[in-house]
């Protein structure tokens, strides 16, 4: 750690990480990666138990990545950015399920041709 | 109620003390003190246009118009290959802002330029999977499908193009004036953006590469 010139670098010290926090979100990361590209090119399980798996990892490889690579926490510029980022998930939530909610209802709606072939 | 507070304040004397209280509150920031968080707001605003693109891609990604899917469409090792780049792109990223914090400019400039050519590759790799589909006479013109999926795929191409120009000039800027405190905001900020591009396009391979192969 050399000498900062900076005012404020109290909390950049800590917002930077360190080489054995971004080793380790590193190697979670490519683990978490092969394993999908795996699933789906050998395809050992079901289709339904895949699409579910592969989802479940993407989700958990997106946290690794907020907090060994964003270096995400509760305290970060005084708590203000976990708070950005739990809105913004709220109206992603919301636009994304919403959406493809309607727009489901909709199509299955709206397509005579379609709902004949299903019911039949 | 306002009318009783107005009589409150101009009827005690301790409105003089208010005023006083008022102008000792006053104090400075230091520059750049809410770049972090204003920039991360950015980030979320960002995520709120992927989110939109998403949610698009989700409804119209089954509509082929007669045209093929994305089984007939998708080579996985390519996208295999292109996650690696991303991948290996954020990792050198974090041992540059780590040479950063050690203050070592030359080593810095090192791994932004290893960082810069990895994100170069990534872009080539899906310029040349872009050029391949259009080709074939598959380009975004052809299905709802694949007009959803350029708009997804290529916005975040157009991120990581931007990430690289700004990466070029941080460079630049480093440079010239060293690693001062402006610079490492910036390097900071970029960091942010270059990782924050690596968590969307995890989105990207699970929901439209593995999933697409799914259907």
């Amino acid at each position: 750690m050399s000498a900062h010139i900076d005012t404020h670098g109290a909390h950049d010290e800590e917002s930077h990480g360190s080489r054995k926090g971004y080793l380790i979100g590193f190697g979670l990361a490519v683990v978490l990666t092969v394993i999908p590209f795996w699933l789906v090119m050998t395809l050992p399980l079901s289709t339904q138990a895949t699409a579910l798996l592969i989802m479940a990892f993407a989700a958990v490889q997106m946290v690794v990545h907020m907090i060994y690579f964003l270096h995400m926490n509760r305290r970060a510029e005084g708590g203000w950015s976990i708070m950005a980022l739990l809105f913004t998930l709220v109206i992603v939530g919301i636009a994304l399920s919403g959406s493809l909610w309607v727009m489901y209802h909709m199509n299955s709606n709206m397509m005579p041709t379609q709902q004949v072939q299903d019911q039949g | 109620m306002s009318a009783a507070t107005v009589t409150d304040t101009t009827g005690s004397p301790a409105g003089e003390d208010r005023d006083i209280f008022l102008l000792i509150d006053e104090h400075d920031h230091p520059e750049g003190a809410s770049t972090m968080l204003g920039f991360w707001i950015y980030l979320m605003s960002d995520c709120l246009i992927f989110a939109m693109l998403f949610a698009t891609y989700g409804v119209l990604g089954t509509s082929y118009a007669g045209g093929p899917g994305p089984k007939q469409l998708f080579e996985l090792p390519l996208v295999a290959l292109n996650t690696s780049m991303l991948l290996l792109s954020s990792i050198t990223y974090g041992f540059a802002m780590l040479a950063m914090t050690d203050g070592k400019q030359r080593a810095t400039q090192a791994w932004l330029a290893v960082t810069g050519l990895f994100g170069l590759a990534f872009l080539c790799i899906e310029m040349y999977e872009f050029t391949g589909l259009i080709r074939e006479g598959h380009g975004p013109w052809s299905s709802a499908f694949l007009s959803s999926f350029f708009t997804l795929v290529g916005t975040h191409g157009l991120h990581v193009t931007f990430g690289l120009v700004w990466l070029v000039t941080l460079m630049v800027q480093v440079q010239w004036k060293g690693l001062i405190p402006a610079n490492r905001r910036r390097l900071m900020c970029l960091s942010l953006f270059w990782h924050f591009l690596d968590v969307i396009w995890i989105g990207v391979f699970t929901f439209v590469y593995l999933m697409g192969m799914l259907r």
